[in-house]
């Protein structure tokens, strides 16, 4: 049987570099022909809004903009416990709802059993609808690196 | 390991001042700052920390795009920034919208009230009356008999508790309480047995089950989860037709009536019962939290499309000093300023003065100290926030003051629940305006509201088998009919409290928009007089009981249902301390 993927696309996009991750899972969509096991969701800012849409998940990709003390552009990838650690130290700028979001998943017994999140850090965040020139041409290697990790998982993408 | 507050320095004599920061649960910040002596709050200061400029997004595109960024806003509040937005185009354009379009967005915003007031109980507040590892101890028997002494909800058995407690104990257990978060577990400010605080855990977890079914409401108007796409200038996006399948028919108001009476139930057995609870045993908390009960609203739901004020099912006005014996005052919105004598901003004409949102200026001008400060100075500027002022006058927004107005205005439903509780709880009707009147409101509000929605289904269906399908009134969509400039602003009420957008409109687009938020009216700083916003007057008199660990503080704070995503956003430094309190001598 085949995984149910969900790809979520995290960030404000009125603030540049802060809805990079929405950015990238747009991006992600437009070049790839992506099967029906993978869905792509804009999760803006929700936080437990989303809880419904993790239920019945087997494989969770988060991308965020992640200030994990790289510089601007830089690619992270994070798994497992090494997320829920993470975010105990903020390193996403919605780090709040998101930590909430894992937590009561996992209180409530619908937490996908596995987890991968995708992040860039960030070089501007200010108010304003445009990525900084910075992110915007590094956007390309974080939808595919996020691709690539949806081959790993078995995803049929592009055929 | 969770956000905990972390005591830097404790056990100091009075007079001292801790700061708390931050203070949601959920996304936003927003430092509070108090001063504390002989055991009591004596001073309070607000701060919203990250900056705040809409306007910049928005400036020159397309009026009717506005609400589509406007809904980005803030996570939780999606559906009330979208109708604010669209009904000041509308205001500037002269639009009025059909009755099914002003069904669907009373329908829409009244399951966001409902869904939010009651997941704020639960996923929020409940935390700071609630001590959830306190349940670990509870007798499931004793917890049942306490469900059926407050309500005939059918999940009451000792069997039933048993499980919710053995799922908490694992979960403790597996040192994954971060989702409880911020809770002072063992403080003795908690005065609920064991057996309360299992049967709120109880209903935590089924108060998550229930927002996965009452979600669904909003799908069925059309809106796409999670982003709505239903809005548009000129009414809504979704057809009622009952010959289509795609539209909303005879068998989508079927389903919409069952997820109403779904709501509904919910509120009515598990909810109401539980605030009135927890209510039961902080007595104290009704002398508390109170304002100086200037009241604002905005009103909201229209009943019918007259476009008048009588046809507001929750009134507008404004009520002062409490007296709910004489009828509100009317509001008029060209009386509302901001001020930013006490805000990182300056205006044009000095930081003096109060300026209309119509005429807003957003120029920031941060005076504070740089990061990792202890103290702001509150001597000076201290706030991302705008001070908003009504005729000078700081005025508290949300569901105690809606129920204010409503109540002085001689709503009979909100005077016959006002009543009964009171009666319940054996409180006066000084009670109201407090902490726990706060929260009392809030469920009033939310009984009030669940109970309506059968009716404004009930128009639209109506309407749809009179053949009334109109949706839109496109007469002003291009933008060739409009003049050449235009201003207008948009009212509604979120669940936190008074929204308004305004907006100037020039050559077909945006030239200036200004969002006043609840939390900006609550949360504001001192203005050009040196008036405390409605959250510091709130907090002062507020015994604290241990400083290092100020639960007295959110339980009052957290009653107004702060949302600073929607004032303000996260900005910090990598590696920066987000959560902690400090306590100086």
């Amino acid at each position: 049987m085949r995984l149910r993927i969900l790809v979520l696309g995290l960030g404000n996009i009125l603030l540049t570099d802060e809805g990079l991750g929405v950015r990238a899972v747009e991006r992600l969509a437009a070049a790839h022909d992506l099967p029906e096991n993978v869905e792509v969701l804009d999760g803006g800012t929700l936080g437990l809004d989303l809880l419904p849409r993790l239920e019945g998940v087997d494989a969770l990709l988060l991308v965020d903009a992640v200030q994990a003390g790289g510089e601007p552009g830089a690619l992270v990838r994070l798994e497992g416990d090494a997320i829920q650690a993470a975010l105990a130290v903020k390193i996403s700028v919605h780090q709040v709802g998101l930590r909430e979001l894992l937590a009561v998943s996992a209180f409530q017994g619908t937490r996908p059993p596995h987890i991968v999140l995708w992040g860039m850090a960030p070089a501007v965040i200010d108010w304003g609808l445009e990525l900084s020139p910075l992110v915007a041409a590094r956007l390309d290697a974080l939808a595919e690196a996020v691709a690539q990790e949806l081959r790993a998982w078995g995803a049929d993408i592009d055929h | 390991m969770p956000d905990t507050y972390l005591p830097l320095v404790a056990n100091t004599t009075a007079p001292r001042r801790i700061a708390i920061d931050p203070i949601t649960r959920i996304e936003g910040h927003l430092r509070i700052e108090v001063e504390i002596a002989g055991g009591k709050i004596v001073d309070a200061w607000s701060s919203g920390t990250a900056f705040r400029g809409l306007e910049m997004v928005l400036r020159g595109r397309d009026p009717r795009d506005a609400w589509i960024f406007a809904e980005r806003i803030c996570g939780v509040c999606t559906t009330v920034h979208a109708i604010a937005s669209v009904r000041a185009v509308e205001n500037a354009l002269g639009i009025t919208v059909p009755d099914n379009a002003r069904i669907i967005r009373n329908l829409l915003e009244a399951i966001q009230f409902v869904q939010d007031h009651v997941i704020h109980f639960y996923h929020l507040h409940a935390l700071d009356w609630v001590d959830v590892v306190s349940a670990v101890a509870a007798d499931p028997a004793a917890t049942s008999a306490l469900q059926q002494s407050i309500s005939n909800w059918p999940n009451n058995s000792p069997a039933y508790f048993a499980s919710v407690q053995s799922k908490l104990s694992g979960f403790v257990a597996s040192g994954q309480l971060g989702i409880f978060a911020n809770g002072y577990w063992g403080h003795p400010a908690y005065k609920l047995p064991p057996e309360g605080n299992l049967l709120a855990v109880a209903h935590y977890l089924e108060a998550l089950d229930w927002q996965r079914e009452v979600i669904k409401f909003q799908a069925l108007l059309g809106g796409k989860n999670p982003h709505p796409q239903t809005y548009l200038v000129g009414g809504v996006a979704v057809p009622v037709d009952p010959a289509s399948s795609a539209a909303i028919n005879a068998d989508k108001i079927a389903q919409l009536k069952t997820k109403a009476a779904l709501a509904l139930d919910f509120v009515n057995r598990v909810y109401y019962p539980d605030l009135q609870l927890v209510a039961s045993f902080y007595p104290e908390w009704a002398g508390y939290g109170g304002t100086a009960g200037e009241y604002l609203s905005f009103g909201d739901f229209p009943v019918d499309n007259s476009g008048g004020l009588a046809a507001l099912y929750l009134p507008r006005g404004i009520v002062r000093g409490n007296n709910l014996a004489a009828p509100p005052e009317p509001l008029d919105q060209s009386l509302i300023q901001e001020y930013v004598t006490r805000s990182w901003y300056q205006y044009a004409a000095g930081d003096g003065v109060g300026l209309h949102p119509s005429v807003g200026e957003t120029q920031p001008n941060y005076t504070g100290p740089q990061a990792y400060y202890e103290h702001l100075d509150t001597d000076g500027k201290y706030s991302w926030l705008k001070a908003p002022r009504y005729n000078g006058a700081a005025m508290e927004v949300g569901p105690l003051a809606r129920m204010a107005v409503a109540y002085a205005a001689g709503h009979g439903r909100v005077r016959e629940l006002v009543g009964a509780l009171l009666a319940k709880l054996g409180l006066p009707a000084a009670a109201l305006f407090s902490t726990i009147g706060r929260m009392a409101a809030r469920g009033i509000e939310t009984v009030v509201i669940a109970e309506q929605m059968a009716a404004w289904i009930g128009q639209l269906e109506a309407n749809m088998n009179a053949g009334r399908l109109a949706i839109h009134d496109g007469t002003r969509w291009d933008p060739a009919t409009w003049p050449a400039e235009a201003s207008g602003w948009g009212a509604t009420e979120a669940p936190r409290g008074a929204l308004g957008h305004w907006l100037r409109i020039k050559a077909g687009k945006i030239e200036n928009y200004q969002a006043v938020v609840a939390t900006i009216w609550n949360g504001s700083p001192r203005d050009d007089r040196g008036q405390r916003g409605p959250w510091e007057q709130s907090l002062i008199g507020t015994p604290v009981v241990d400083p290092a660990r100020p639960v007295e503080v959110l339980r009052t704070i957290h009653s107004f249902d702060p949302c600073m995503s929607c004032a303000v956003h996260v900005v910090d430094a990598a590696g920066s301390e987000v959560t902690r309190i400090q306590v100086v001598p």
